[in-house]
C-alpha cells in the first residue's frame, strides 16, 4: 500500500502526515507513506487544497488534517 | 446582557471607578473580547458547515470557460465561500487556470477570498454594526470584479510563469460527505481557527481599548478625519505590508475611528491589510512573473483607494 500526504509545507500537513504515520502503526499494516512537496505532482492529482491524503493513487481527501482514527478507517 | 456582566466585572468586583482611563478601557476589554469571541465561534461553525459545500474542486468546474462579467461576479461570490488558505494559493492558481478558468475570473476569486471571510464579517458586525459590515462585503466584491475584469483585459497571460502553462492537472473526485462529516469538520475547523487567532483578537482587542481608553478624544480628526486628502492612499500603503488577519485589525481600527478617523480611511485600511500583504506576494511569485505580481499589487491597491475616498465623501 502506498500512501501520500500532499501538501506545500503548511502545519497541517505535517499533523496530517504525523497522523498518518500513527494510523499505520497502529493498524500494523505495511504502507509506504511519502510527503508530497512538489507543486506539479500535487497539481497532478487535481488537489487544490492542501494537505491532502492519497491512497494507491487515489484522493481520500483534500483541505483539512485528520485524526489517527479517522484515517485507519480508510486504510 | 454582556454588557452588564462586562460593567459588573469591572466596576463592582474590580472596583474600577467607571469614566476614569483603567475603568474605561478595562470595562472595554472585558466586554469586546467576550462578544467577540460568542459571535466567532457560532459563526464560524455555521460557514464551516456552508462551505463543506463548496469545495474548491467544485468551485473550478463552475467557473471553468465562463466569460469575463460573469465569471468576475460568480468568482467574487464564490470567494466568499470557498475556503481558502494562502498556503495552497498556487495548486488552486494552477488548478483554475488550467483548467480554462480565465486570467482575470481566476484573479477576481483570488482577491475576493481572502478579503471578504467569516472572520472580517463577525468582527465587523460585532464591532461596528451590521451596516458597516454588509458595506464591507459589497464594495470587497466589487473590487475583486473590478480589479479582475481589468487584469482580464490587460491580456497577461504571458506573465504567468510558463511552467503553469505546461502542467498537467487532474481531475480528483469531488467526495460528498454525510451530515455528520460536516459537523464534525466544521467543529474541528472552528476549533482549529480559534486557536490561531485568538492572540491576534486578545492583542488587537487591548490595544484598542488602550486607545479607547487613553488617547484624548478626536486626536486623529487632523491627521485621518475626511479633510485630510492624504489619509487614504497612505493607509493602503501601511496596510499592504502589514500582515494580520482582521481578527486582530479591527478591534484597533474601530477604535482609531472613534477618535476621529474617517470611515472611508478605515475600510481602505482593512482591505489593504486583508487582501494583499508580502507573504501573500512571495506566494503568487510562485505563478506569476513581477510584472504581472506588481499589475495585481497595483489594481487592487488603486481600487481600495477608490473605496476609501468614495465613502469618505457619502457617509
Amino acid at each position: 500500500m502506498k500512501i501520500e500526504v500532499l501538501g506545500t509545507g503548511c502545519a497541517k500537513c505535517k499533523s496530517l502526515y504525523e497522523a498518518v504515520k500513527t494510523a499505520v502503526k497502529e493498524k500494523g499494516i505495511e504502507a509506504e507513506i511519502v510527503k508530497v512537496e512538489d507543486i506539479p505532482s500535487i497539481v497532478k492529482y487535481g488537489v487544490m487544497s492542501t494537505p491532502a491524503l492519497v491512497i494507491d493513487g487515489k484522493v481520500k481527501f483534500s483541505g483539512k488534517a485528520a485524526s489517527p482514527g479517522e484515517i485507519a478507517a480508510l486504510l | 446582557m454582556l454588557k452588564q456582566t462586562a460593567d459588573y466585572i469591572t466596576f463592582t468586583l474590580m472596583g474600577l471607578t467607571p469614566g476614569t482611563h483603567t475603568g474605561e478601557a478595562v470595562n472595554f476589554f472585558l466586554y469586546d473580547t467576550t462578544k467577540i469571541f460568542l459571535l466567532l465561534s457560532t459563526i464560524i461553525y455555521v460557514v464551516a458547515i456552508i462551505r463543506t459545500s463548496f469545495p474548491p474542486e467544485k468551485t473550478r468546474r463552475m467557473l471553468s470557460h465562463k466569460r469575463e462579467y460573469v465569471g468576475n461576479i460568480l468568482a467574487a461570490l464564490l470567494g466568499i465561500v470557498t475556503p481558502f488558505c494562502s498556503c495552497s494559493a498556487v495548486p488552486l492558481f494552477i488548478g483554475f487556470v488550467e483548467s480554462g478558468v480565465p486570467l482575470g475570473v481566476t484573479f477576481s476569486f483570488l482577491i475576493s477570498s481572502p478579503m471578504v471571510n467569516e472572520v472580517a464579517l463577525i468582527m465587523l458586525w460585532g464591532l461596528f454594526g451590521w451596516k458597516i459590515a454588509l458595506i464591507y462585503i459589497g464594495t470587497g466584491l466589487l473590487v475583486a470584479i473590478f480589479s479582475g475584469i481589468i487584469i482580464g483585459k490587460l491580456k497577461m497571460e504571458k506573465h504567468v510563469q510558463d511552467y503553469v502553462w505546461e502542467m498537467q492537472v487532474g481531475n480528483a473526485e469531488i467526495v460528498q460527505m454525510s451530515f455528520r462529516e460536516k459537523r464534525e469538520y466544521a467543529g474541528e475547523y472552528t476549533f482549529s481557527l480559534l486557536k490561531k487567532i485568538w492572540p491576534y483578537v486578545v492583542v488587537g482587542v487591548g490595544l484598542g481599548a488602550f486607545i479607547h481608553g487613553y488617547a484624548p478624544q478626536d486626536f486623529l480628526l487632523k491627521y485621518a478625519g475626511r479633510d485630510n486628502l492624504f489619509a487614504v492612499p497612505l493607509a493602503v500603503l501601511i496596510g499592504v505590508p502589514l500582515y494580520s488577519n482582521a481578527a486582530g485589525v479591527i478591534p484597533i481600527v474601530h477604535a482609531l475611528m472613534e477618535k476621529g478617523m474617517a470611515i472611508g480611511t478605515v475600510l481602505a485600511f482593512m482591505m489593504a491589510v486583508t487582501a494583499l500583504s508580502l507573504p501573500e506576494a512571495i506566494i503568487l511569485k510562485n505563478v506569476l512573473k513581477n510584472r504581472l505580481l506588481a499589475v495585481f499589487f497595483g489594481i487592487v491597491a488603486v481600487a481600495i483607494v477608490c473605496v476609501g475616498y468614495l465613502f469618505n465623501a457619502i457617509l
